[in-house]
């Protein structure tokens, strides 16, 4: 991956604490998946900004490689990859999601 | 893509897992998996998701890839028997 490319990715993900790369947008999901992401983040009242993928096939490209994910939506809380929808749902019915967006680190079976 | 070829390609990485595969809309392009293995304990579910992407490889990479959804589920045998 091009540097330039590299540097856009990590300053994208650096936009938000609790950043969420979707297809679409929070008020207009354009896929099931991030809409259910989306649905989660509300539901714990969290701030979070997103990044609609579809708008940007370089990004969406390289961010897939950048983290080893080949899949969207990609939701980061400061700077670190948490999961996918399985993921977000999985924790948040667990109740670790509300802890590890507060900050603390993932429990270690997380 | 069929849940087979899907099951096949995990089986190949993850030799211990037990596998069940299913085609949620029977579309050929999203599908539901719940993978046991060994492998995953010590880690936490973004690694145990990135084995099994990394298992189907190219199936799973570009905007032509014919499984276009995935829904995982990653258990340990010991997770998996305490359900």
């Amino acid at each position: 991956m091009n540097e330039p490319l590299k540097k856009r990715i990590t300053d994208t993900i650096a936009k938000g604490r609790v950043m969420l790369f979707m297809k679409g947008n929070p008020s207009m999901p354009q896929c099931g998946f991030s809409a259910a992401v989306v649905g989660v983040l509300k539901e714990i009242g969290t701030p979070f900004e997103s990044f609609n993928i579809l708008a940007d096939n370089e990004l969406r490209e390289g961010l897939k490689e950048y983290s080893s994910w080949p899949t969207f939506p990609q939701l980061y809380v400061d700077g670190k990859l948490v999961g996918g929808a399985d993921i977000v749902r999985d924790l948040h019915a667990r109740g670790e999601l509300k802890k590890i967006v507060a900050g603390a680190p993932p429990a270690a079976s997380a | 893509m069929t849940p087979d070829d899907i099951k096949t390609r995990i089986q190949s990485a993850l030799p211990d897992a037990e596998i069940s595969v299913v085609d949620t809309t029977g579309g050929g392009d999203h599908f539901s998996a719940t993978v046991v293995s060994s492998a995953f304990a010590d880690k936490g579910l973004v690694d145990r998701h990135r084995l099994v992407y990394g298992a189907l490889g190219e199936a799973m990479r570009g905007s032509h890839a014919p499984i276009h959804a995935l829904a995982l589920t990653t258990e340990t045998p010991e997770e998996y028997r305490r359900r």
